[in-house]
């Protein structure tokens, strides 16, 4: 799965959950919580919204690498990659 | 014969919008049946029934707004159907007497209005722009499409501005009548996380708590040991409630908070609980609540500690007596039997009403939240 593809997914999952953001600009670096927000159910269904789209676990010690856009995609993209190794 | 009225969802409640009937006269109806969906400034609400019967006679439309105590319908209680079936009354009933009053009901229509509503792309446009939820809006266009007219109505009867009006009606009434007092302690809440932490990390992402469903608990618990914390305030005396139904203050995207209740609180386990709050916040940011839920807490938590303050002074919803506010969890140097730790606590505080209780009762129920916040595997 390539960056951009990882992109799209977490930008959808987001606008699930705030429906204002269709078609906002997101700042990729600015926590989540600070940018929309989010509290910790927000999160809660962002993070499942992910797990269910790219059938991977998240634990929850890793949360806090996925509080922004940049983080996120970071993130999904090297656990996708260890994922697919094992 | 019995009526089913237009409910109160609270004192700031004056009136209510019925969006839909999810029962037509001569269906068999029982106790929780959701039969009305109701739009009022605090969202869309799914009315039930209290009683099994008969629908008689829907005597309000779909769109029309009714002020509170209205009846809205007619039911003929168990038993009553044969002195209905003699004396016909409603004029839509006026049927040939060979049609049998309680002939099986085809199955409701899929309520099409709920669903893929027809609307204008403007008239889709005001709506995003106005966080109206285009589920609540009746259209009165060609074919019962939603015109730009139509949103702003809803959005003026029932839009932020309108609960913006509600919160303002409910507080001032709080702050004028409800003689508070408040009360704060800070507990260490390094347990309850390493335990959840613990728990957590064995369970997949779908079944995961969050920390607020065991400060729930505590405090549901505490309210056992402190009952009179636990009511509401009517006509001048204090009506204690055995159950514990906590309500749950929830902000809400486009602005405003609500408080529905989890019920039963006191005798759930936390994964019941975290299921029942997480399905409860998901459902009130989308408009799906129910009556009950807004009509039964009996206290009031608070949790601001998200947005990353570490106290709140929170005021009392009438007819509640009390509401529980939690800050945000921070890491302190905290000295344990003569040694300096971190350790990650949180301020808990109440207000409570004075007429009801006094702040012993006050400082016994934070204590026992505390406490029972020590030993998380017992709650």
């Amino acid at each position: 799965m390539t960056q951009g593809e990882i992109k799209d997914i977490v930008l959808k999952e987001l606008v699930s959950i705030a429906p204002e953001l269709e078609g906002e600009e997101i700042d990729p670096d600015l926590d989540f919580r600070d940018q929309f927000d989010f509290d910790s159910i927000d999160f809660l269904n962002f993070a499942i919204g992910v797990h269910e789209k790219l059938e991977i676990d998240i634990p929850e010690v890793d949360y806090p690498k996925m509080s922004s856009l940049t983080g996120c995609i970071a993130y999904l993209e090297s656990r996708l990659s260890t994922t697919a190794k094992e | 014969m019995s009526e089913f009225l237009m409910p109160s969802l609270g004192a700031d409640m004056e009136s209510g919008i019925l969006v839909e009937w999810m029962v037509k006269p001569g269906e068999r109806i029982h106790r929780g049946d959701t039969v009305a969906v109701v739009e009022t400034v605090k969202g869309i609400i799914d009315i039930e029934i209290y009683q099994d019967g008969v629908i008689d006679e829907l005597r309000v439309q779909p769109g029309e707004k009714v002020p509170v105590g209205t009846v809205l319908a007619t039911l003929i209680g168990e038993g009553e159907e044969m002195a209905v079936q003699q004396e016909p009354k409603a004029p839509e009933e006026k049927a040939p007497p060979e049609k049998p009053e309680l002939a099986p009901i085809p199955p409701p229509a899929e309520p099409t209005r709920r669903h893929g509503p027809r609307i204008s792309p403007a008239a889709r446009r005001r709506a995003a722009a106005l966080h109206v939820d285009l589920e609540a809006v009746i259209g009165t266009g060609p074919d019962g499409a939603i015109t730009v007219q139509d949103v702003e109505q809803v959005s003026a009867e029932t839009g932020p501005a309108a609960m913006r009006r509600a919160i303002a009606a409910a507080m001032t009434r709080s702050k004028r009548e409800i003689p508070h007092y408040y009360l704060g302690t800070t507990v260490d809440l390094s347990y309850t996380l390493t335990w959840l932490e613990r728990q957590n990390a064995e369970r997949p992402i779908t079944e995961r708590m969050v920390y607020a469903v065991p400060l729930i608990k505590a405090v549901a618990l505490a309210l056992g040991k402190v009952p009179d914390l636990n009511g509401f305030w009517v006509k001048d005396h204090f009506e204690m409630s055995e159950s514990v139904h906590v309500g749950v203050a929830i902000s809400l995207r486009q602005g405003g908070l609500v408080a529905p209740a989890l019920h039963d609180v006191q005798s759930k386990d936390l994964d019941t609980l975290m299921q029942e709050f997480h399905d409860l916040v998901n459902r009130t940011r989308t408009g799906h609540i129910s009556l009950s839920e807004f009509t039964k807490p009996t206290i009031t938590f608070t949790s601001l500690g998200e947005q990353g303050v570490e106290i709140t002074y929170p005021i009392i919803y009438p007819p509640q007596v009390a509401i529980v506010g939690f800050g945000s969890i921070i890491e302190r140097p905290w000295s344990i039997e003569g040694h300096i730790e971190s350790r990650r606590v949180i301020k808990a505080t109440l207000a409570a009403d004075h007429r009801v209780s006094d702040g012993h009762s006050g400082a016994v129920f934070l204590n026992t939240v505390n406490k029972l916040l020590q030993k998380p595997e017992a709650l």
